[in-house]
């Protein structure tokens, strides 16, 4: 239908823009990750002392078992928030669907930023929280463990996040034809025994789809636990900036980039996976 | 009816502005094979849904065996239906998908494989019985969705539409294994559809619904001989409609007239295309029929018959169906018997 120089023509664009800002940086990315500094020169000279160091120092191994450990929190509390609100709005709201659908989606338009400094008058020594704490007399002095802490992340993050979760299982939710439900009805289940049997599931490429946005974004999230996690928040992406920062270590934050890109890569093709054994059309 | 399993009685329904059924009163023998019949938007998907226990009736009551259903959620209904586009279990194979009702109504495992099996077996669908849904045709799946709805014994079969979705040869097909398996299992069916046809060549009766209201209840021959209004008349086959009055006993329609019994007033008859026959000029007219004059129009060939439109004295056009081909044209003498002009109210 269209001629080989038009579909060229308008193929060109994105591969470029693909190629130019985000296959390129990738091969530097590789380049440094076997490279090594000396004072404040990189040294072009193949090594693979940065992978050697990130196997022996315990540092790197710990947080990033920290970071996997509340990316996989967030997810289950993303996934466990997210089904029950899109299972209402899907099938419960017939006239107010669209409006409850909206409400959840606007908070996506609100800066990252101040969503996550909301956080932080929240859970502060001085904030919201407490101060409503100290109102109801639960407590005499201020609780300092809710912000600067792993928990503190935890929240902001499944705030954040569970929106990314919600999306795709309300459109898993929403592809499951009705007669479905009045089948299993038909055929003398119950309200429960049909939503585990039939809603469930068919939801469940939806609930993997919307668990893999939740662990990925958040396991490579550097914003929240550096505003509300503080020292014992640090999640490996924070390792990643001081690294290419203060510390002055691209090859070993490029190194550590790169095995957290394939750890990235590694989820995404088996949840893929898993979803399109788990779609049935 | 005393033998009655269903009773629909004095059913109303609306959504929001719209009454949807108007007074519904129907009752259903056990063993009968009952068909809904009507338009899109008659009502008939609405009246089968408040049976199967997706609807509320806003009035009136729903019975089977003297005991009302029509507050009783679906799953406690002693009622299975055939959905119009099947609701195959995609996730589940087919004898999955025919076991739901089984494993869900806590049947004993061993039961489950061999009711399944046979009721596979019954619609000829035991080679697929490890296919999902999605690897087997439509006709196919119609199958497993019977048998699904079947290896329940409900007393009480629900079917809407269900072969809309087939082409034409695999439909007749069906109507006929449908009717058979009827008979060999001996359920009630309640059957909906839009097509007139289907509903003749199946059904023990038919209901025909109209805009929310039952017009006619009566088996497929009498329904077509038979029919009490002119909507019916004109929805069941073709037909001529002749509009006009009796006066001191006379029907006068037109240019047609005979001698009648009924009181003076206006008169609508239903007369059918293949009730007017060619008349042999020759000879005299037979008792009790009327001749009438008429130019062929245009000859419509349908095979084993053709509809002619004839024009006759008062300008109106009237079908005639004829066996046979000859060569017809021009201006023809025509008769029907005066028995075969039935009487219908207007609708």
């Amino acid at each position: 239908m269209y001629g080989r120089a038009y579909k060229t023509a308008v193929a060109l664009p994105p591969v470029a823009w693909v190629a130019a800002f985000l296959l390129i940086p990738y091969a530097f990315l590789f380049c440094y990750s076997f490279w090594s500094v000396s004072g404040q020169n990189v040294v072009h000279q193949w090594t693979l002392a940065n992978y050697r160091e990130l196997l022996h120092n315990p540092m790197y191994g710990s947080v990033l078992a920290r970071s996997a450990r509340i990316a996989a929190m967030v997810t289950l509390l993303s996934v466990l928030l997210g089904f029950p609100l899109a299972y209402y709005i899907s099938f419960h709201c017939s006239r107010r669907k669209e409006l409850l659908y909206q409400l959840v989606i606007i908070p996506l338009w609100v800066s990252y930023l101040v969503r996550a400094y909301a956080w932080k008058t929240i859970l502060g020594s001085d904030g919201v929280l407490n101060s409503l704490i100290e109102f109801l007399h639960l407590s005499r002095e201020p609780l300092g463990f809710l912000l600067y802490s792993p928990l503190a992340v935890l929240i902001t993050l499944t705030h954040i996040y569970v929106a990314f979760a919600f999306l795709p299982i309300y459109a898993s939710l929403e592809h499951i034809p009705r007669n479905l439900v009045e089948a299993a009805r038909d055929l003398g289940a119950s309200g429960p025994r049909m939503f585990w049997t039939v809603v469930f599931p068919l939801s469940l490429p939806g609930v993997i789809a919307g668990g893999a946005f939740a662990f990925v974004l958040s396991l490579g999230d550097f914003l929240s636990p550096l505003l509300v996690g503080g020292p014992s928040g640090i999640m490996i992406s924070n390792i990643v900036v001081s690294l290419f920062g203060a510390a002055f270590n691209w090859p070993l934050g490029a190194a550590v980039s790169l095995c957290l890109l394939l750890g990235v890569l590694g989820i995404l093709w088996v949840t893929e996976r898993l979803q399109h054994r788990l779609t049935f059309h | 009816m005393p033998d009655a399993l269903l009773n629909i009685r004095s059913v109303q329904k609306s959504f929001g502005a719209i009454r949807v059924l108007r007074d519904v009163t129907l009752d259903v023998a056990a063993g009968e094979f009952l068909t809904v019949l009507g338009e899109s938007g008659s009502g008939k998907t609405t009246l089968l849904r408040m049976v199967a226990g997706f609807e509320q009736p806003d009035s009136g009551e729903i019975a089977i065996d003297g005991e009302r259903i029509d507050r009783l959620p679906p799953n406690r209904r002693p009622v299975n239906t055939v959905f119009q586009h099947y609701a195959l279990f995609p996730h589940l194979s087919v004898f999955e998908n025919v076991a739901y009702g089984l494993r869900v109504s806590r049947v004993p495992k061993a039961e489950v494989t061999q009711r399944v099996e046979e009721a596979l077996e019954l619609v000829q669908m035991s080679k697929f019985a490890r296919q999902p849904p999605a690897q087997i045709s439509g006709g196919q799946q119609q199958r497993v969705a019977l048998a699904r709805a079947l290896v329940n014994r409900p007393k009480l079969l629900l079917l809407d539409e269900p072969l809309s979705a087939l082409d034409a040869g695999l439909r007749r097909q069906m109507q006929t294994e449908l009717k058979s398996l009827q008979r060999q299992v001996g359920i009630t069916f309640v059957f909906v559809t839009h097509d007139q046809d289907e509903a003749m060549v199946m059904s023990d009766r038919i209901a025909l619904l109209h805009s929310g209201v039952l017009e006619q209840v009566s088996p497929p021959r009498e329904i077509y001989r038979r029919p009490h209004s002119t909507y019916t008349a004109q929805f069941i086959g073709q037909t001529n409609l002749l509009r006009g009055g009796v006066e001191r006993g006379a029907v006068r329609c037109g240019c047609l007239r005979w001698a009648s019994q009924e009181p003076d007033g206006p008169v609508v008859y239903s007369l059918r295309p293949e009730d007017i026959r060619l008349a042999d000029q020759a000879k005299v007219a037979a008792p009790r029929s009327v001749r009438f004059r008429g130019r062929i129009e245009r000859v419509l060939f349908h095979g084993s018959s053709e509809v002619l439109e004839v024009l006759d004295a008062d300008g109106r056009t009237l079908l005639v169906e004829c066996t046979g081909s000859r060569d017809l044209r021009g201006e023809t003498l025509f008769e029907f018997s005066i028995a075969d002009a039935v009487r219908v109210t207007e609708s």
